[in-house]
């Protein structure tokens, strides 16, 4: 191990260390911690549309912690269904993504070395094009009078056309597909170190091919795979476009919910403790998540 | 061995399912009918309505302007971050920076995007600063979680790359700051190109976060067009999403030829 390099300039290495750290403690860890105080607060209709938390007067520190925002959103039904629909819609999503990118990953870490950059870059490239712009390509595709209908009533195969924009089969095909990359990459980068010895090993021993995959390539994938289904996984939880464009009223999903208390109820303090509530399911899987990336850094390091 | 197996078929299909919508939205915009799956003939008449569209040029000249911005304050920041955790920090305070540098990358945008504004509202509320959010606080939101991808990016290259020329730069005399800007950042410019592409154009797609951010002043790209799209879709936005596509497709041509570039200069220099 190297000796970490010693810096002579005490004042210049305060200020390296001081500005992200400042910056990420004001505009990251603080606003969560806002966040958690109105989640306590009152709705009230004025700006800003809360109560305060901590009130001095007359020589006391009143502090109100309004846990009714929680109550509301243990006793409403709406609430609980769209966290339930949001955790549904994740899990079958990541699902679906993991079928499709890992054969997708492994075509591509077992093409010749000089395409695989190119590949990769095919497949990451759709994934810089606006995320807005490739849901709304499907909303052209799906519609009534879209591309899939008319193709099918053409070749007669249906009089009528099939309902699936706002549907949750159009939420599905919007999410696969535009989280589809985010899986990809990650099992690309686990599967192009896999060491292509012990696939021969396994097949000189006799081993079949899905013998060999299942006891060799996917078990030493298995960060590859957490990694990429973590990536899809967490955000698509609190989605909140692809429901909204590609969904009907019965796709509830929590981040939708989120996004009409807040913008259309201003109900800041609701809106608040869902955020809270939201990130409280997730803090396994960024756990997870984290312990991956950390992880990859070693490695490299 | 040219044997076609299940992956390579299952490849090309899927290169097929991330494209084929992208084709039909460009194939679209050349349509002349105002409805968009119906064909009526070749037009670029939507181009045209488009250029006249003032409300549209507006927002892609802010949504430029903020994404300019916001992608120059997320490499320094990410540099700085990047710097910090695989030079000086050891432990407790590593864990803590780079927890809350990666923790942006998979957040769900709701959350971020509604802990940044309520963050606003408080010190609105506090110092009377910022008294209006507009441009000024997107640009805030959007430096802070591009600078998690950029510190991602460059904290890999800083790994990479050969210490020794810093040591010995310093051995030499050069001060820390010297060292920095003469031996490091040339060491690690492609990384900072790649990293400042990646948040320019994570931050002219972000809608969710700017819409919590942005207030009456400032409307960037993806608001105009999340707006028009939820009444439907229109053969402008397919114009629009053409010319995004071609623009997003030379970008990433040119951080393909950047990534290319350094991979070929670490290979000669390893070699």
């Amino acid at each position: 191990m190297k000796k970490p390099l010693k810096f002579r300039l005490p004042k210049g290495q305060c200020w390296t260390i001081g500005v992200p750290y400042f910056w990420l403690l004001m505009f990251f860890a603080l606003p969560f911690a806002i966040v958690l105080k109105i989640s306590f607060s009152t709705p009230i209709i004025s700006i800003p549309p809360y109560e305060p938390l901590f009130q001095y007067a007359e020589e006391s520190l009143q502090i109100m912690l309004n846990l009714g925002n929680y109550l509301l959103i243990l006793d409403d039904s709406i609430y609980y269904n769209a966290y339930l629909g949001s955790l549904k819609m994740a899990t079958i999503s990541t699902i679906g993504c993991l079928l499709i990118g890992y054969p997708m990953a492994y075509a591509i870490a077992r093409a010749p070395k000089r395409n695989q950059t190119m590949l990769i870059l095919l497949v990451m490239l759709p994934s810089w094009t606006s995320f807005l712009i490739r849901v709304y390509a499907w909303m052209g595709i799906l519609s009534n009078n879209g591309v899939i209908n008319n193709l099918l009533m053409w070749s007669g195969l249906i009089s009528e056309p099939l309902q699936i924009l706002n549907t949750n089969t159009a939420v599905y095909i919007g999410i696969i597909y535009s989280y589809l990359p985010f899986m990809i990459l990650p099992l690309y980068a686990n599967l192009s170190q896999l060491d292509a010895s012990l696939l021969e090993a396994a097949a000189d021993l006799g081993s079949r091919s899905l013998n060999t995959f299942w006891k060799v390539t996917l078990p030493l994938s298995k960060g590859g795979v957490i990694a990429g289904s973590m990536l899809v996984f967490i955000p698509v939880v609190g989605e909140f476009v692809i429901p909204e464009l590609l969904g009907g009223p019965d796709s509830l999903m929590i981040g939708k919910v989120l996004w009409q208390e807040f913008f259309n109820n201003r109900d800041w303090p609701v809106a608040s403790a869902l955020a809270i509530v939201m990130l409280g399911l997730l803090i396994i899987p960024i756990t997870l998540f984290h312990r991956y990336q950390a992880k990859e850094m070693e490695k490299t390091a | 061995m040219k044997k076609l197996n299940f992956s390579t078929i299952m490849l090309w299909a899927g290169m097929f399912f991330l494209y084929a919508p992208m084709f039909i939205l460009v194939f679209y915009s050349f349509n002349e009918s105002k409805l968009v799956t119906v064909w009526a003939g070749f037009s670029t008449k939507w181009y045209g309505e488009l250029f006249r569209d003032q409300q549209i040029l507006d927002a892609v000249w802010t949504s430029l302007l903020v994404a300019f911005y916001a992608s120059t304050m997320a490499v320094i920041i990410g540099t700085m971050a990047a710097f910090v955790m695989t030079r000086f920090a050891r432990g407790w305070g590593k864990l803590t920076l780079s927890n809350m540098i990666t923790a942006p990358l998979v957040m769900p945008e709701v959350i971020t995007g509604l802990s940044l504004l309520l963050l606003f509202v408080h010190m609105a509320d506090l110092f009377g600063w910022p008294a209006e959010r507009g441009m000024l606080t997107v640009w805030i939101a959007h430096s802070t979680f591009c600078a998690a991808y950029v510190a991602v990016v460059v904290s890999s290259r800083l790994r990479e790359i050969d210490r020794s020329v810093e040591e010995a730069a310093q051995d030499l005399g050069a001060t820390p700051f010297k060292t920095f800007f003469a031996i490091t950042v040339p060491m690690i410019s492609p990384a900072l190109v790649a990293g400042w592409l990646l948040s320019f154009s994570l931050s002219l797609d972000d809608l969710v976060i700017a819409s919590f951010a942005s207030g009456p002043g400032a409307t960037t790209l993806p608001m105009v067009v999340f707006s028009s799209v939820r009444m439907g879709v229109s053969p402008k936005i397919n114009a629009l999403a053409t010319l995004i596509i071609l623009i997003v497709s030379l970008i990433a041509f040119i951080s393909w030829y950047f990534a290319r570039r350094a991979d070929i200069k670490q290979r000669a220099s390893s070699a």
